[in-house]
């Protein structure tokens, strides 16, 4: 039990590549997808049945860990927010020569604005970079859960997976 | 403090406004929420002081079980703030012990 | 004397679901709750539910809630609040406080789902305004809208303790830190990486060792722990907060079951001593079943589809469902409820359950 979610509540890089939702480097480069760090069992479905493409199976029984289909993913993103673990993020390699655009669910307020630079942390709340908001979702369908991309040095598309909070009027 | 606004629970919506008198301070509140929440949204956090070495207590349970944030309302003892209801000029006292029974009242206004 | 045909004691997930299918299958059905308002707990699951579209997943607790209640009304379930069930006696006789009065209620089933209470740490200063359960503070910020406190140590890694971290954070609190006595989180990874990205340490292996202030919580002294949950010392950190929040488990509230003298069969993972119960879940008293929480620490999940369970069991044996139907609408839900018991954190649960069904067929 040493490392991994079940003592740091942060899934290991060993954890997340031997996770079937977890898309190959080599995929990754090809085209806008999404990342799905479902890493335990838990009886959970969602977003098998919310992939208008087929492009996530889970199956029975329902605590089997997704898989995902990088080829029939077309980042329409509707997982993102529906994920009752917050576990699945965007991630597009294909942004820019220098950076990657980074979609993660964020239920707090307040929200940034389109274009303005937040403090990207990784999965252990550590700021890692500066990064620019892309967009900021937020429509009646998610559920009061928004869904934020920023732009990020393609170094750490794979790292980024929130902003830190911003502080309350 | 209150939550104004909530990612979740979106904009407060708050009912009427009213006041409790606390210890002789007036202090806002909205029909109807428990005593205890106004309370605790003003920053007050001591409820009571214990009957054999005057310790402070306030909220532990929230829901009714524990008794921890008993105070004297309206002239009556050990009264569960946090399960009942706020109404206006309601007279909230720290009890102290095991308290005193005074004269009851109706939200500040004494009984016939 | 009040009569009625089934009594469901307590309106949380478990209750509402119990009446709704009873209701439903054309019972005279009164749920009593001892609160102004239904829903147990619901209310304050201000997040999204796992489980599968059956289970209702990526809908959030309190809509839930909304949907229960709405589904209970329109089933024509008599609902009263603001009533205290004090006492179970013979020939199924309820004792019940409501205002400044009493009354009896007889009824032919009674169905309890009195749920659970947080269990309590106790340590120096515990008692100083500030330190609550986590239960008490999810009640004040999402159901009251007012915070405890700026500065918060949870306790617990529990899925209780992570939760309600994580909507402090929400309500705008700071959460100094979550410990953990065990060398794991056994809440869902999920919950904890939502907070650790949050930027909230989680300390496994360590607890709290007291609480100091003079009129309330002023800060909090944590140290590391040994694999006897030992704190060891020189290791002792000092922490700033106002707020300490206990999640260090539940236990059923099973006083009207043990009035009764249902059977009771003791089971540490799931709370300590539960009312043992058949595959209906009925007790080991004839016309006395028990569902949600009180039979054994699970989620809301398990309480709905376990208050569905005894619903129709208690509706069939009064004779408003035929036997065909209604063991085929038993069996649906036990396949549900299979579905929500498995993997590495529910097929414990399924053994201890399997233990309660045992010891009842063993009475």
């Amino acid at each position: 039990m040493k490392g991994g979610i079940r003592t740091t509540g942060i899934p290991s890089k060993e954890e997340l590549e031997a996770s079937p939702g977890y898309p190959s480097a080599k995929a990754l480069v090809t085209k806008p997808m999404v990342v799905i760090e479902c890493v335990q069992d838990i009886p959970c479905n969602p977003c098998e049945a919310i992939c208008p493409n087929g492009a996530i199976f889970v199956g029975h029984p329902i605590t089997q860990l997704p898989v995902f289909y990088p080829e029939r993913c077309d980042a329409c993103g509707r997982c993102i927010p529906l994920c009752p673990g917050q576990a699945i993020f965007g991630v597009d390699m294909t942004y820019a020569s220098d950076k990657a655009a980074v979609s993660f669910p964020y239920e707090f307020l307040p929200l940034p604005n389109k274009g303005d630079v937040v403090q990207g942390v990784n999965r252990a709340g550590e700021v890692v970079c500066d990064a620019k908001v892309l967009r900021v979702q937020r429509p009646k369908s998610f559920d009061h859960t928004a869904v934020i991309t920023v732009a990020v040095p393609k170094d750490l598309a794979m790292e980024v997976r929130s902003m830190r909070r911003l502080p309350r009027a | 403090m209150r939550i104004e606004d909530h990612p979740i629970l979106g904009k407060a919506e708050w009912g009427r406004k009213i006041t409790l008198i606390v210890d002789g301070e007036p202090i806002e509140a909205f029909e109807g929420e428990p005593i205890a929440a106004a309370l605790i949204a003003a920053g007050h956090r001591v409820f009571h002081y214990t009957t054999k070495r005057n310790e402070p207590r306030g909220v532990f349970c929230a829901l009714g079980r524990c008794t921890d944030c008993v105070m004297t309302v309206d002239g009556q003892i050990n009264v569960r703030t946090c399960v009942t209801p706020a109404r206006d000029g309601m007279v909230v006292k720290t009890q102290i012990g095991l308290g005193q029974w005074e004269d009851l009242q109706v939200c500040g206004e004494k009984e016939e | 004397m009040g009569r009625t045909e089934i009594a469901v004691v307590g309106a949380g997930p478990a209750g509402l679901a119990a009446a709704i299918e009873a209701a439903r299958a054309g019972a005279q059905v009164t749920l009593i709750d001892e609160n102004e308002r239904p829903g147990g707990q619901l209310f304050k699951q201000i997040h999204k539910f796992f489980g599968s579209e059956a289970h209702r997943a990526g809908t959030r607790g309190v809509q839930i809630g909304r949907d229960l209640l709405k589904e209970a009304q329109d089933a024509g379930v008599e609902i009263r609040l603001n009533t205290v069930v004090y006492g179970l006696f013979a020939h199924h006789c309820l004792g019940l406080v409501c205002g400044d009065h009493t009354e009896d209620l007889q009824a032919e089933i009674i169905i309890l789902a009195t749920g659970a209470s947080e269990n309590a740490l106790a340590f120096p200063g515990w008692t100083l305004p500030g330190v609550m359960g986590a239960g008490a503070a999810q009640t004040l910020i999402n159901i009251h809208r007012a915070l405890p406190g700026y500065r918060v140590l949870m306790v617990g890694a529990g899925n209780v303790g992570l939760i309600v971290a994580y909507q402090l954070l929400q309500a705008g609190a700071e959460v100094v830190a979550v410990v953990e006595s065990l060398p794991c989180i056994g809440g869902y990874g999920v919950h904890a990486s939502k907070v650790r990205r949050a930027g909230v340490p989680i300390l496994t292996a360590h607890t709290i060792v007291r609480a100091e202030g003079e009129n309330g919580v002023e800060r909090a002294v944590i140290a590391q722990v040994d694999e006897n949950c030992q704190p060891i010392s020189g290791t002792e950190q000092n922490l700033d907060v106002d707020t300490i929040c206990l999640a260090v488990g539940l236990s059923p509230l099973a006083e009207l079951a043990w009035m009764a003298g249902c059977q009771f069969t003791y089971i540490p993972t799931l709370g300590g001593w539960v009312p043992v119960h058949d595959q209906d879940m009925q007790t080991s008293l004839t016309g006395i079943y028990v569902t949600g929480d009180l039979t054994g620490i699970e989620e809301a999940s398990t309480a709905m589809e376990e208050g569905r369970l005894a619903g129709l069991a208690a509706a069939e044996t009064l004779g408003y469902l035929a036997p065909e139907e209604g063991e085929r609408k038993k069996a649906q839900v036990r396949e549900l409820l299979a579905t929500l018991r498995i993997g590495s954190f529910g097929e414990g649960r399924a053994v201890a359950k399997g233990q309660i069904v045992k010891a009842r067929c063993e009475a």
